[in-house]
């Protein structure tokens, strides 16, 4: 056991099975389904309340989310606290193998735009901003549409997994080309 | 301000849990490394769809099996708002070839050490907070396209859930083969 949990890469099936397993535990006794992106609004209406109380309260999305100001529904709910410790559990995972390293530039992106750590943060901002307003759009990310919508079989979630996948395989090709396969 | 901040410490508990676990696996799995997930869209690393399809193949037998055996699990389907759904998977496609993670493995990655994850889930609350600003727009005019409400493969055929999870297994076990077979002929 302490050997497998020091392996530096598990079998992407081993890994898979466990998120599959997750899945029952989350549906079953936690009454919850995987999911992420949810989170991403929650913590920015809060951090919007703090500057714009008056138009997050008045922001119909946020109050989806985070209630008014006379009935409001926790910010650091289940879904937050999974988000959290995500965080933690791949950084345990990291430390346990002596693997964490710490990647400023990736090689494939320093090979197509240069080793500029400026402009790939800059470039991972913009990707991250695109990110968000499409799950938010398809209602869910690659956990909560991917893994949980895809296991329930709803098609939103099949029609999500497809579209998404098929764009990130044209954008990639478009971004790095053929060749860039060669510097993954 | 923020009255009723915290949901209570059972919810929290659970939550935490299920969060530390799906990071530790998704980091054991690679899926946290930029080369993983760019290498999966550029078709030479397929981690990230062996990963997927074996989570949706081992929960949904799960899932439907535990209702098949008369316990209480409820469903928690998203609403099928195919314009939506479809325009919104293009667009998240496109940021997730840029950043090299999705929400999940981004927010893993910072923990396994990337630097440039953290300016990706910074942009992440940023999309999060222009699309609140749209959302009136996007309800009036996206969202309420090809709506077909909590649709599921089983409910829109009439078919059993156990033919497409039948059909998603074999398929799935096929794939893995083959790609099995074509790593092993590339190494």
């Amino acid at each position: 056991m302490s050997n497998l949990l020091k392996k530096e890469r598990w079998s992407p099936y081993l890994v898979g099975s466990g998120l599959g397993v997750l899945s029952w535990i989350t549906f079953a006794w936690m009454g919850k389904a995987l999911g992420v992106s949810t989170t991403m609004v929650r913590a920015t209406g809060a951090i919007e309340k703090l500057a714009v109380p008056a138009h997050v309260e008045s922001n119909v999305y946020f109050v989806k989310y985070l209630g008014t100001a006379a009935e409001p529904k926790p910010v650091f709910e289940w879904q937050f606290a999974l988000v959290v410790m995500l965080f933690l559990g791949a950084f345990l995972a990291a430390r346990l193998a002596g693997s964490r390293f710490r990647e400023e530039v990736p090689a494939l992106w320093a090979w197509r735009f240069g080793p500029s750590k400026w402009l790939r943060y800059a470039g991972a901002f913009l990707g991250g901003v695109i990110l968000l307003f499409g799950a938010r759009l398809a209602g869910g990310c690659t956990s909560g549409h991917g893994i949980s919508g895809g296991l329930q079989l709803a098609v939103s979630s099949w029609a999500f997994f497809i579209s998404m996948f098929a764009s990130g395989v044209v954008t990639a090709f478009l971004l790095f080309g053929k060749e860039g396969r060669d510097h993954v | 301000m923020f009255e009723n901040f915290f949901a209570d410490s059972m919810t929290l508990f659970q939550g935490a849990l299920a969060g530390l676990v799906f990071g530790f696996l998704l980091q054991k799995g690679g899926v946290t490394r930029y080369s993983v997930i760019v290498g999966q869209f550029l078709l030479k690393d397929f981690t990230v769809l062996k990963v997927m399809l074996t989570a949706i193949i081992v929960g949904s037998v799960g899932i439907f099996g535990m209702r098949a055996m008369g316990s209480e699990v409820a469903l928690h389907i998203k609403n099928a708002t195919l314009f939506g759904n479809i325009l919104g998977g293009l667009i998240f496609g496109v940021g997730m070839a840029i950043l090299g993670y999705c929400p999940g493995t981004g927010v893993g990655a910072m923990g396994d050490g990337s630097r440039h994850a953290i300016p990706g889930v910074l942009g992440m609350l940023v999309g999060a907070a222009i699309f609140a600003e749209v959302y009136p727009f996007m309800k009036a005019e996206v969202l309420g396209v090809a709506d077909l409400g909590k649709a599921t493969l089983d409910s829109v055929s009439g078919l059993s859930p156990w033919w497409f999870i039948a059909l998603m297994t074999a398929a799935g076990i096929a794939v893995f083969v083959v790609l099995e077979r074509w790593e092993r002929s590339h190494a």
